[in-house]
């Protein structure tokens, strides 16, 4: 009953409170129809990329620094799993099926619908506002408290504030801003430092990184922080209320408290 | 409740419009220009083409890094390769003095090159990078000869667009654009590591091409066609590597 109660906020109370300010279009859209497409773009993207990608490093399970690796240098790690390729000592006796050509293909497609979309979503987000209004974090939000608060309740398990239905807190913001701004273009970088091509015409790209091996290793790490994020953004979508935050980044409408209590 | 206006939708039509003849027009501009890969087909054509005609205009002259020779890999990692063939063997007995290079197609000047004649034009070696759509790699010196001093040997027409070429094993065949075969760092390679060219690195002749990935540096090679088309090769995808649904072009 409490949580009726608490629902019935009128948007006016969530403008003035303490956190980041709710942008007038909110009122009739929580998303703009342009942050929902490329949102679920991305998403779509983000899991072909991780099969083919988890495809194409069976080819070859280890992992090593600096600019050259195969199986007669000693590997950074290798992962415990079987391989597609014959050549690589794994321990299992038997090959998985190769599964690289169509992978490579649609990995690189993906990647260049993915970089279009973002590229898209990043113009769109400097130009109305999107940025400065719901991602970065206003200045009230750097209090201690308000960090706090956001991790004590995700920690009780308890369901977010209402206010939260139609703004991002403190803690999301600097996540999203995160994955955006260095998640994303590492793993891009990385993975076009392991181009023998691009990296003829800046070698920048792959010397940075130490050495196209070392490339391919970050690659890794960072599509394994991507994976976390997903799997932790997807927890506090549940946690929030399932259905009013899909139903928020579908149609645009978070639904009525009621529905959403 | 979503309402178009008329204007709205006059603008959208008038959007839609221009989008598509503005697509129409690149891929005329895309064809002209050379920038449509041969595996432009199929649902993988749209990310292919990009990929394809961005790096051609980004690294027709680039030159593949080069290292320094203590950075070398040893031993240098030799991959697996099909069984050798009768034809091999008997030219391998013979310490290879009878393994020939075929050049045609349209060129001036058709001819066969023994081993000993590709020597006697001026050698030229670089340290670079040999990496493999698997993952792996390793760095060698390759020595050899540029293939674009060949082809000015042969005499090149100029409607010329790919140079095929294949393996003594004829299952093993690539091409590549015009731009990577007058490229200077693809090599007809007949050494390595201050050696001759070992048979499991493809000797006697190999190609060498440090842009793009292992599989387009075709070993055993001792056949060229100049084209102004693949289309009479397989099924017209430009390699064994794209029929086998592997990327035509692997630059990546």
């Amino acid at each position: 009953m409490a949580r009726l109660g608490s629902a019935q906020v009128s948007l006016d109370t969530c403008v003035a409170g303490s956190f980041s300010s709710v942008p007038a279009t909110a009122v009739t859209s929580r998303h703009s129809a342009l942050v929902r497409v490329t949102h679920w773009i991305t998403t779509l993207c983000f899991l072909a990329l991780l099969l083919t990608g988890i495809e194409i490093l069976i080819a070859h399970p280890r992992f090593y620094w600096g600019e050259t690796g195969n199986i007669l240098t000693a590997p950074l790690f290798q992962l415990p799993i079987p391989s597609s390729r014959a050549l690589v000592p794994t321990g299992y006796d038997y090959v998985l099926r190769d599964q690289n050509g169509w992978s490579r293909y649609l990995h690189f497609q993906t990647a260049w619908l993915l970089v279009l979309t973002g590229l898209l979503y990043v113009i769109y987000s400097l130009f109305t506002g999107h940025l400065r209004k719901n991602l970065l974090p206003a200045k009230a939000d750097f209090f201690w408290r308000t960090f706090s608060n956001a991790f004590a309740n995700r920690w009780r398990m308890e369901r977010p504030p209402e206010e939260e239905a139609w703004s991002y807190n403190v803690v999301q913001r600097l996540t999203y801003l995160f994955v955006i701004f260095v998640l994303f273009p590492l793993v891009i970088w990385s993975g076009l430092a392991m181009s023998p091509a691009f990296d003829s015409a800046i070698p920048a790209t792959v010397n940075l990184l130490v050495g196209q091996q070392s490339a391919r290793t970050i690659h890794f790490f960072v599509s394994i922080s991507l994976v976390l994020f997903v799997l932790v953004h997807v927890l506090m979508v549940c946690l929030a209320g399932f259905k009013s935050r899909m139903r928020a980044m579908i149609t645009g409408r978070p639904g009525s408290p009621m529905e959403r209590a | 409740m979503i309402v178009f206006s008329r204007r709205k939708l006059i603008k959208t039509g008038l959007a839609a419009a221009a989008g598509l003849s503005g697509l129409g027009v690149a891929a005329r501009l895309a064809q002209k220009y050379g920038l449509v890969p041969p595996d432009h087909g199929g649902i993988f054509g749209p990310g292919e083409t990009l990929t394809y005609a961005s790096q051609r205009l980004l690294t027709r002259h680039s030159l593949a890094r080069e290292f320094s020779r203590s950075q070398i890999s040893k031993p240098p990692f030799a991959d697996e390769f099909p069984p050798l063939n009768e034809a091999f063997l008997r030219l391998q007995a013979g310490r290879f003095a009878d393994w020939r290079l075929l050049i045609d197609g349209m060129v001036e000047r058709p001819a066969s090159f023994s081993l000993a004649q590709l020597k006697s034009y001026p050698s030229h070696s670089q340290i670079t990078q040999l990496a493999c759509e698997e993952g792996w790699s390793y760095i060698a010196e390759w020595i050899g000869v540029p293939l674009f001093h060949v082809l000015n040997v042969v005499g090149v027409y100029p409607q010329a667009r790919y140079v095929f070429y294949c393996s003594i094993d004829p299952d093993w065949w690539e091409s590549i654009d015009m731009a990577d075969a007058m490229h200077p760092q693809t090599f007809l390679a007949y050494g390595m590591n201050g050696d001759e060219l070992p048979v499991a690195h493809g000797g006697p002749l190999r190609m060498r091409l440090p842009r793009q990935l292992g599989y387009k540096s075709v070993k055993f090679l001792n056949h060229m066609t100049v084209t102004d088309s693949l289309k009479g090769y397989g099924r017209g995808r430009g390699s064994a590597a794209a029929e086998g649904g592997y990327a035509w072009y692997a630059g990546i």
